[in-house]
């Protein structure tokens, strides 16, 4: 199993196989049901990505959710990356909503277990995690390939999906248990990874390099997550209260070298640095451009690294 | 053994307030080894609860009692001679035990005098954790002897997640991430060779998935 391999109509695919650096970005939905921020958020972007994640009630904030969000970019003739959590659905649910994406032709899939609901805005809800992220690779990988259901149902139609999920290099307990758990993601049926947002060059380096010694690299597309930073407030805000986030100082003190009003500026600077820094590094497939309410900074960034114009790939 | 916490007195009063003849009826069990519903604290209910409505004029009739356990029958019909003399009662055993009181006497009104939480150990007295969840189907064996169902707060067979941070589960700073437990654990045993190989979906029909849960010992049953 490879990203090479299992080939499905998936544009983001293709873009890999063909040995180009593929980028993609995301739109988070909005916490009502005005349909229309999705798209716009989707203009601002979509000439410059491949594909286009929809996060699926991130940070477990009830949100417009993220199957019909794919929808509604598929029917804008775009190409979406449903991002799909584990926690609020049994596998029931899961699969049928695989099975949903995949009849509107959605051919892209990022398998997460999802935050603790804990952070959201029903922290008293129950939760499911009846599957975890593996167990979800693992079931569309079956899904598509072997065209079954986890109780053994047999079916035709399949799911046509390039299977991803997520990796975090800079969690704990160490970058050997993190390449570690990717080993098994590949294991299970991944065939790209968007990584957690990077800030810490040198672990990153790490990690790439234990990667590419194992020959991970082969089997799996590394899409590098890239985040800027609007302001020092924001790097500390990451630095301090997100879990799982690795802000060294450095990039703390990198802003603070310029004035206030030119922060914004300064974020989109350390971003194309980081790009051009990563394109470097042996394993790295592309970029996933993580700009949090900031969407319309995305062009900039594509541009500034080079990766504009997307390169144009049969079918996509 | 089973852990609970004693209900607040205020939610005690509130139930028991409109009756007049209460029964207090602690167990010996595991809820008098958590110190939540055992004869001491049962005593201290009885008392508690004299105190309050002495002082608030009403003169109710509080006795209070001890089972050996309320989960076993010839235990639990020791209440029959005495149960007639009472409105209301409040056990102080766990969940199940409170229910087996409301089994045996059909038209009684039961209360239940504690929270029942959860299957736990005594890291040191009054301080207890959680170590499993009963689902019916242990798998300790693959995991180091360290359950990721009951201590990873996202039950996940395949864990850590992204969250882990420093040991710590992203639910709290003071929460233990269950499967730095288990990866240390394996680490120390020198079976992390096992680490990467996809543990599939659990079948949880033997845990409360499945409905109703029921133990039928053939060998037991004479």
């Amino acid at each position: 199993m490879s990203y090479m391999e299992f080939s499905t109509p998936s544009k983001l695919q293709k873009i890999l196989q063909a040995g180009h650096f593929a980028v993609t970005s995301e739109v988070g939905p909005p916490r009502s049901a005005d349909g229309k921020v999705i798209e716009e958020k989707a203009h601002l972007i979509k000439d410059y990505v491949d594909g286009i994640n929809v996060t699926d009630n991130q940070t477990s904030v009830c949100r417009l959710c993220s199957l019909a969000s794919c929808i509604r970019l598929k029917l804008m003739g775009l190409e979406p990356v449903l991002q799909m959590v584990t926690r609020d659905r049994n596998r029931i649910a899961l699969q049928s909503d695989i099975l949903g994406a995949a009849s509107f032709g959605i051919n892209n899939i990022l398998c997460l277990t999802g935050d603790h609901q804990h952070f959201g805005d029903h922290a008293n809800c129950v939760n499911v995690f009846d599957l975890d992220s593996i167990q979800l690779i693992q079931t569309v990988r079956m899904m598509r390939d072997e065209g079954r259901l986890i109780g053994g149902h047999e079916f035709q139609a399949k799911p046509q999906m390039f299977i991803g999920a997520a990796a975090n290099p800079f969690a704990g307990p160490n970058v050997e248990l993190r390449l570690a758990r990717l080993a098994k993601k590949a294991n299970a049926g991944v065939q790209f990874i968007q990584t957690q947002c990077i800030y810490n060059m040198d672990i990153m380096r790490t990690f790439m390099k234990m990667m590419v010694d194992r020959g991970l690299h082969e089997k799996v597309a590394i899409l590098a997550g890239i985040t800027p930073m609007k302001n020092v407030g924001m790097a500390r805000y990451m630095q301090k209260r997100v879990p799982g986030i690795d802000v060294p100082e450095e990039v703390v003190e990198r802003l603070k070298g310029v004035p206030k009003e030119k922060q914004p500026e300064e974020g989109i600077n350390i971003a194309v640095d980081q790009i051009e820094e990563l394109k470097e590094m042996e394993g790295i497939r592309g970029f996933h451009i993580m700009a949090i309410e900031w969407e319309e900074k995305v062009p900039e960034i594509v541009e500034r690294t080079g990766l504009y114009p997307r390169p144009k790939v049969n079918g996509g | 053994m089973i852990r609970a916490v004693g209900k607040p007195l205020e939610e005690i009063i509130h139930m028991v307030q409109d009756f007049d003849k209460i029964l207090l009826a602690g167990c010996d069990g595991c809820v008098t080894v958590c110190e939540a519903g055992g004869l001491k604290e049962t005593k201290v209910l009885g008392s508690a609860l004299r105190l309050h409505f002495t002082q608030a004029g009403q003169n109710k009739v509080i006795d209070e009692t001890t089972l050996t356990r309320q989960c076993d029958k010839e235990y639990v019909g020791l209440l029959r001679d005495t149960i007639d003399n009472y409105d209301v009662v409040v056990s102080l055993a766990c969940g199940a035990g409170a229910q087996f009181v409301v089994d045996m006497y059909k038209d009684k009104v039961v209360f239940p005098g504690v929270d029942t939480c959860f299957i736990g150990v005594t890291e040191e007295r009054g301080w207890y954790t959680e170590r499993c969840q009963a689902c019916g189907r242990c798998i300790l064996a693959d995991t180091g002897g360290i359950c990721p169902i009951a201590r990873c707060s996202k039950r996940m067979l395949n864990g850590p997640c992204g969250g882990s941070e420093a040991g710590k589960c992203e639910v709290s700073p003071e929460m233990p991430c269950g499967w730095q437990l288990i990866y240390d654990r394996l680490k120390t045993l020198g079976q992390l060779d096992r680490f990467e190989n996809p543990v599939d979906p659990k079948d949880w029909t033997s845990s409360r998935d499945g409905g109703i849960r029921k133990i039928m010992r053939e060998d037991l049953r004479i």
